[in-house]
């Protein structure tokens, strides 16, 4: 054993806020349902509280014995409005409360999979589920949401689009923060451990357990070492770094799925950061040679780091799944609220590089006054990323009553602080309000 | 099980001989250790085996409380995170 190799990893943990970002217990309800939602909230509490008693417990005993730390272990669930079709609005909300109280019995961070799929139109529980999105995640403390309005295959719900625009402007006018616990997915992943997107599809398995690594602290360290040096040592660096991350995170999957009895899942090879200095996405890219995150080269930058990332990692793990990337939300990382309040990073930036790395437009504060449709035009456009290219994008965005452009909003903990950012102001109204459905792109004559 | 034991710290008499003391105390046996002095910090790495595992939090606890006394930082972490990390 080299006592290099055990400082290093060490000094992973102590220096660059090298973590496991998740353990996330995917649970189906779909054998749940019962003949009322009452009866369907018993059911979902039960097995959820059952199947994940010792989660937290397994977790921080291996966290003890590998001495690295697993930040938050979760819950994903099966879309509520799919064990919820013949709920309303007002009845769905029994479980959403259902979800919160289990999530609190059994001690875990976050749940999530209050949402619904609709991308090629809406049932009578997706409708429910949607409407009552305000209430149950105000109401609730530990509930995430996520509702996919497009996909490669399917194309665009610009309906649903709409109803999202509005639902958001709802929710922030009863709270500032709760619209951090909802994204709007394009090609949604059905074995994301993260948040708030994670859902448990109903193509996997009864229960499995999916890990999320972070560590763009230890990228940096790595890259720190090769500065001026060519791009091509650049990618093998991250490579090189992104595999032993992901080995950390196949070793805490494997080890709390066999303690758990459950079979183990994916590893999501992200790079996910947290607002702590050194842990940030927008360090890594100007350690690869950028001024500040958001001039010109970011996007190639972010291409070649969302690529080294996968590629290091899927040699690592046992499987890969999850979003599997960089992640760039602005409140969650030191780098990109500098950027945002240096002027360097603006949204039209930002919408480039979702094009080519995990997520999109993630938690990202605007101002209070922003119509509805304009909300429901960014998360058209992100969609349009996302269906486009075959790839996975999102929207978290957190409109603020009351702030204007460069106020700073808190959201606490790991969600960070926001700077507001600047929307354009010309309407997209008549666009969003023509409703129907966007057509599923060709998939051939790719220019 | 096999653990790996790291101190770190300010060099001085019998940080060695305080954190074999510990694990001999709790039955713990020193396989492999390696020490060495850079600048003036103390590093050493240690391969014990624990013989039961469900002692592996006693042996964390004491050992941490040792390095405390020591005035060393001391980690305990099982062999097969630097396994993984370092093999493929």
């Amino acid at each position: 054993m080299e006592t290099n190799q055990i400082l290093e990893t060490i000094k992973m943990v102590e220096e660059d806020n090298f973590d496991i970002r998740t353990v996330t217990m995917g649970i189906s309800l779909l054998d749940t349902i019962g003949g009322t939602v009452e009866e369907t909230a018993k059911n979902v509490y039960k097995k959820i509280t059952t199947y994940a008693k010792d989660l937290v417990a397994v977790a921080k005993q291996i966290e003890r014995e590998y001495g690295v730390p697993i930040t938050n272990k979760r819950i994903s669930v099966t879309p509520i409005s799919m064990i919820a079709g013949s709920a309303n609005e007002e009845e769905i909300l029994v479980l959403a409360h259902a979800l919160d109280d289990a999530a609190k019995e059994v001690g875990i961070d976050y749940i999530g999979g209050y949402g619904a799929l609709v991308q090629k139109g809406f049932s009578h529980g997706d409708l429910a589920l949607i409407k009552s999105l305000p209430r149950a995640l105000t109401e609730t403390d530990l509930v995430m949401s996520s509702v996919n309005i497009g996909s490669s295959k399917a194309g665009m719900n610009l309906d649903a689009v709409k109803l999202m625009g509005e639902t958001v402007k709802q929710i922030t006018d009863l709270s500032d923060t709760a619209n951090a616990k909802m994204v709007i997915f394009a090609n949604a992943v059905e074995d994301n451990p993260f948040m708030a997107g994670a859902f448990h599809g109903v193509t996997e398995p009864d229960v499995v357990i999916n890990v999320g690594v972070s560590g763009p602290g230890v990228v940096k360290r790595a890259l720190d070492k090769v500065k001026g040096e060519s791009i091509t040592t650049v990618a093998e660096t991250i490579k090189k770094t992104a595999f032993k991350i992901t080995r950390v995170g196949q070793l805490v999957g494997s080890l709390a799925a066999e303690r758990l009895n459950v079979p183990f899942g994916i590893v999501d090879l992200s790079l996910a950061p947290t607002p702590a200095r050194g842990d940030s996405v927008a360090e890594v890219l100007e350690a690869i040679g950028l001024e500040q995150v958001g001039t010109h080269g970011t996007t190639a930058a972010l291409m070649m780091l969302n690529d080294a990332v996968k590629k290091g990692g899927v040699m690592a793990a046992q499987g890969v799944g999850g979003l599997s990337g960089a992640f760039i939300p602005v409140s969650e990382d030191a780098g990109m609220i500098d950027a945002v309040k240096a002027g360097t990073l603006s949204l039209a930036k930002l919408e480039a590089m979702t094009s080519v790395c995990s997520v999109g437009l993630d938690m990202i504060a605007i101002p209070g006054e922003t119509p509805a449709t304009t909300i429901a035009a960014m998360i058209a456009d992100e969609a349009a990323i996302g269906i486009q290219n075959n790839k996975t994008t999102a929207v978290r965005i957190l409109p603020t009553n009351g702030a204007k452009v460069g106020d700073m909003i808190d959201y606490g903990g790991l969600l960070g602080t926001a700077p507001v950012m600047p929307v354009v102001e010309k309407s997209s109204a008549d666009f969003i309000n023509r409703g129907g459905h966007v057509p599923a792109p060709i998939h051939s004559f790719k220019n | 099980m096999q653990a790996v034991v790291t101190a770190v710290g300010k060099d001085k008499a019998g940080i060695v001989a305080g954190i074999a003391t510990c694990l001999s105390e709790n039955n713990a046996n020193i396989l492999d250790l390696s020490q060495t002095i850079m600048g003036s910090t103390f590093t050493m790495s240690m391969l014990v085996n624990i013989e039961k595992d469900d002692k592996f939090n006693d042996v964390h606890e004491a050992l941490k409380a040792a390095g405390d006394k020591l005035g060393v930082t001391v980690h305990v972490q099982r062999e097969e995170l630097f396994d993984s990390m370092a093999r493929v």
